[in-house]
């Protein structure tokens, strides 16, 4: 077994552009349960219309790229606004019903064939972001070392995501320790309490439900230019749940939270395939037992299994703070 | 009935102690308040007036609406009927939130410390116009960095006012029961109200604690505040509150100074049950 290939690839993978876009997409979700304790099991369709939003406008309607990253914005504010006016009135349960549904119905919509003549139905669109790529002003050609190395597509798209998510953890940080930030805190806490200082619950629930819906529809919209390339079913609801566990994992209610645990969420994951592709091919692990094609989803068994153990020895997740989890009764 | 009302009867002199009657100078005046659960009346006021800077108690026994009284009053649930104004300005039918502006500030019976924020931040967020709780002027620092501070200092008088100040970074979970029962109170101040509504303030409470906070309740009242509260500890509805009204089976029953309502028949009906021999007094 090579032990250095296996850790390239999972550094590779830790730091490479799908962690960067998850953890953004965690960013937004740590917004809605981290801080403001909403119950949002429909992050991925944020993370669709924004990545649709680009894809449509510019293969479809032949706008230009910026246009589409601004009405995939738009569309995102657009879905929060839907969700969450009617349901943020009501217990937390409501809008984690109403939103686990909506990325389902989103997926199912813009993969039928009604809606195919401007969504490509269950193909996709692709070719769409050429424009990012023609003003990529690093040389074309290999960087790093042996396994962990990009091609200069990618180390143009991991600035940008790293930048992005630089660049939210800094508007995260400055609303936290603000005093809207403290409301919103407040309403995770207890809803009625803050209802009784003149706080306007409802409002601020939009307001953060908004925020993390637009930082998932950017997560999205990278993901898309990243790979040249919209399918609806990438956006499966499991996607959200890998955002649950990234986040948790990272610390939830902690500004680097969903970063940590994005990083070393990629990291594991696939150091567990890299790992048991090569026990199998060397005939460590008998083909019998499990076959490569089984690998991709006994690398999960094994993420769940090493969540379990998290939950049970650092519940609070890898930056959370044990006393606080000990004190909040949710 | 008129007998008897002790000195702090003086705050409401020549009122009679009557059900809905009248006062002097009223700050909350309800009128017709009903809710229904069901076929269940909660809560049938016909008339309730709160007089300014008086401490009025509300009593009754469990089930005869208070709580849901508050409620309705506070927005936090809504009436099938009624209207009602505080200072003269009509709230029914307004959310929670905005009754809160107005200045009319509740606490709950079960209390509701912000366990993950600081008792610090637990009295800050009480305040009032921080331009720095709207979402883009939170972005910059400079548009709420004087008020914050002003708050700040607001606060800190208000925790040692409380005995607080040495939890004051401490996170609200950890406080005792009675030590969150006094946050509540002072965060109820932080927002600066004409009115405070305390719903059992004493309720789990230690006794030594309970003296505590019955004195902060007095000196408020001394300093113009207007108290409602629900209790069922009598001797503390005796001791300090300068009206009381009673309500049972949704009903306002009786009101008047506490020394009358002791030997109001009504009231020990409501208590007792109406076959009772009328002979003791005890409550609860």
């Amino acid at each position: 077994m090579d032990i250095l290939a296996i850790l390239g690839d999972a550094t590779r993978a830790a730091i490479g552009p799908e962690a960067a876009i998850y953890a953004l997409a965690a960013i937004g979700l740590n917004m809605h349960f981290g801080y403001t304790g909403l119950l949002n099991f429909g992050q991925v369709g944020f993370m669709l219309v924004g990545a649709y939003g680009v894809a449509v406008a510019v293969t479809t309607f032949s706008a230009p790229l910026w246009a589409g990253v601004l009405i995939g914005i738009a569309l995102a504010v657009a879905l929060a606004l839907l969700l969450g006016i009617p349901t943020l009135r009501l217990r937390a349960d409501y809008l984690a019903i109403t939103t686990i549904a909506a990325g389902e119905i989103l997926r199912y919509t813009y993969r039928s064939n009604f809606a195919s003549p401007v969504t490509g139905g269950v193909y996709g669109l692709t070719r769409f972001a050429d424009p990012i790529y023609a003003i990529n002003p690093i040389p074309a050609g290999r960087y790093g070392f042996g396994q962990l190395s990009f091609s200069e597509r990618s180390l143009w798209i991991m600035v940008i995501s790293w930048s992005l998510v630089a660049l939210a953890c800094v508007l995260m940080f400055l609303l936290i320790r603000s005093p809207w930030g403290r409301v919103v805190r407040s309403v995770r806490e207890d809803e009625d309490a803050a209802r009784s200082l003149g706080k306007n619950v409802f409002g601020y629930r939009l307001q953060s439900l908004v925020l993390g819906g637009v930082l998932g529809a950017v997560g999205g919209m990278l993901l898309a230019v990243y790979s040249q390339a919209v399918q609806p079913d990438a956006y499966n609801p499991a996607v959200t749940f890998y955002l649950y566990t990234l986040l948790i994992l990272g610390g939830a209610g902690r500004i680097l939270g969903p970063v940590v645990g994005s990083v070393i969420f990629w990291f594991v994951v696939v150091c567990a395939d890299s790992l048991l592709r090569q026990a199998i091919g060397s005939g460590l692990i008998p083909a019998s037992l499990i076959s490569p094609t089984e690998v991709g989803a006994v690398r999960f068994a094994l993420v769940g299994a090493g969540l379990m153990l998290l939950m049970i020895y650092r519940p609070q997740g890898i930056l959370g703070d044990r006393r606080e989890m000990m004190l909040g009764d949710r | 009935m008129t007998a008897d009302a002790g000195p702090r009867a003086t705050r409401l002199p020549g009122v009679p102690p009557e059900p809905g009657v009248a006062k002097p100078d009223p700050i909350l005046v309800a009128e017709g308040v009903t809710k229904t659960f069901g076929g269940l009346h909660a809560v049938q006021v016909s008339r309730l007036e709160v007089q300014r800077g008086a401490i009025t108690a509300l009593i009754g026994p469990n089930g005869a609406g208070k709580t849901t009284l508050f409620n309705l009053l506070t927005g936090f649930d809504r009436a099938d009927a009624g209207r009602w104004s505080f200072e003269g300005r009509p709230l029914a039918g307004l959310p929670a939130y905005r009754t809160a502006r107005a200045g009319m500030v509740r606490t709950f019976q079960l209390t509701k410390s912000l366990t993950l924020l600081t008792v610090l931040e637990n009295l800050k967020l009480g305040s009032r116009q921080q331009a720095g709780e709207r979402f883009f002027a939170a972005l910059v620092h400079p548009l709420w960095r004087a008020r914050e501070a002003s708050i700040e200092r607001l606060a800190d008088e208000m925790l040692a006012r409380f005995g607080l100040g040495l939890m004051r970074d401490e996170f609200a979970g950890t406080l005792s029961g009675g030590q969150r029962k006094l946050l509540e109170l002072a965060r109820a101040l932080m927002v600066q109200p004409a009115m405070i509504m305390l719903d059992e303030p004493t309720a789990g409470v230690n006794p030594a604690l309970t003296q505590s906070l019955l004195r902060h309740i007095l000196q408020l009242r001394d300093e113009g505040m207007t108290i409602l509260f629900v209790e069922h500890d009598m001797d503390v509805v005796m001791g300090i509150s300068d009206w009381v009204v009673c309500m049972a089976e949704g009903r306002v029953i009786a009101e008047g100074p506490p020394a009358s309502i002791g030997s109001n028949h009504a009231v020990i009906d409501a208590y007792l049950g109406a076959h009772h021999g009328r002979r003791g007094g005890g409550e609860r």
